[in-house]
């Protein structure tokens, strides 16, 4: 495969997400300028950062009063996954030259990871360049709807009346991110441990009580991972 | 209201931070491994913290002054429903679109 064709294969296997990309950067949009930002800020926020959870998890904490180191190290939590994309995106693309490799970093977005991998595992011969030029047609088209439906949503926000409670799409969004996750067991048991300490945390103060809550939902999602392997192998 | 420093401070570091995890291994940690508790734990990042963040925003909404809202709470129901069944958007369609429906019928 040339890495022209390949390019373009990424750019289409990806075109599904549009579904997805564009109302859920939109609701980024709508939500930032309903939280106070100007429609330039909360076009910055997208174009620098472009990881949605994140964007929404900084702005919640920040509308609820919370200092900004804390609004950033619940931002970067969440977004720690990604270190897990980048470290199976070695084999792939490890071999590009330094400049690409930071570009295929800024772009490295959830859907466009999942497909390109996907791709890899499917097609074990496909060659390095054709793979290099495969992600960048993934990260093509994800990124310009990205961009252009959170500025869509910003200027949009004008025209939305108070009477619609879009203060709810926060939380929204973020059930609607996390319900896919909760596929297994430890997963289900994460969530709701991480519930009841958000309950019984929330006294604390600077919002540290989601923090406590959420390590003690990871404790508990991988105690629960032994403990059934434990059990498996008994 | 988010002030205009507070917000610049929090966009700048959290473009630099997260550029730094995606750039992690692709850029200097090579083909090495992260060690294996690490990855454990890493699984149920996004499991714990979003639940974490979204408790307190439903149980105690703003738009309320911090009554639980019964309304918000079957919404809340109807999107995870959904997510669990069919993924992101279905799951802020049925969250919002119960919302609308249920403070249509009960008036509020």
């Amino acid at each position: 495969m040339t890495p022209t064709r390949a390019f373009w294969r990424g750019y289409l296997d990806c075109a599904p997400f549009i579904l997805i990309v564009v109302p859920y950067s939109m609701m980024f949009g709508v939500v930032a300028r309903d939280a106070g930002l100007d429609v330039l800020q909360t076009f910055a926020m997208s174009a620098i950062v472009i990881a949605g959870a994140s964007q929404f998890t900084a702005l919640a904490l920040l509308q609820d009063q919370a200092p900004v180191f804390i609004a950033l190290l619940a931002a970067l939590a969440v977004n720690l996954r990604m270190a897990m994309y980048s470290a199976a995106l070695v084999p792939h693309i490890g071999h590009a030259p330094l400049g690409l490799r930071a570009l295929a970093a800024y772009l490295m977005v959830d859907q466009a990871f999942a497909v390109a991998v996907r791709t890899y595992e499917e097609r074990p011969d496909m060659p390095k360049p054709a793979k290099l030029a495969y992600y960048f047609g993934c990260m093509a088209l994800i990124c310009p709807f990205w961009y252009g439906s959170t500025l869509a949503g910003a200027l949009l926000r004008e025209a939305i009346p108070a009477s619609w409670s879009l203060d709810f799409a926060v939380p929204v969004c973020f059930i609607a991110l996390v319900a896919p996750l909760l596929r297994s067991a430890p997963h289900l048991v994460a969530a709701f441990a991480a519930c009841a300490g958000s309950i019984a945390f929330a006294g604390l103060p600077w919002s540290l009580g989601i923090f406590a809550a959420a390590l003690l939902g990871i404790a508990a999602g991988a105690q629960t991972e032994l403990a059934l392997k434990r059990r498996a192998e008994a | 209201m988010i002030s205009d420093t507070a917000f610049w401070t929090l966009t700048a570091l959290l473009g630099i931070g997260t550029f730094l995890i995606r750039f992690s291994f692709l850029g200097w940690l090579g083909g090495r491994e992260l060690p294996p508790w690490a990855l454990l734990h890493l699984k149920y990042v996004g499991a714990a913290v979003f639940p974490a963040l979204i408790t307190p925003l439903l149980l105690w909404p703003d738009a309320t002054g911090g009554q639980t809202d019964p309304i918000r709470l079957l919404a809340a129901v109807a999107a995870f429903a959904a997510g669990i069944r069919f993924g992101v958007v279905p799951a802020i369609v049925a969250g919002m679109g119960s919302l609308y429906l249920l403070q249509f019928i009960t008036g509020a």
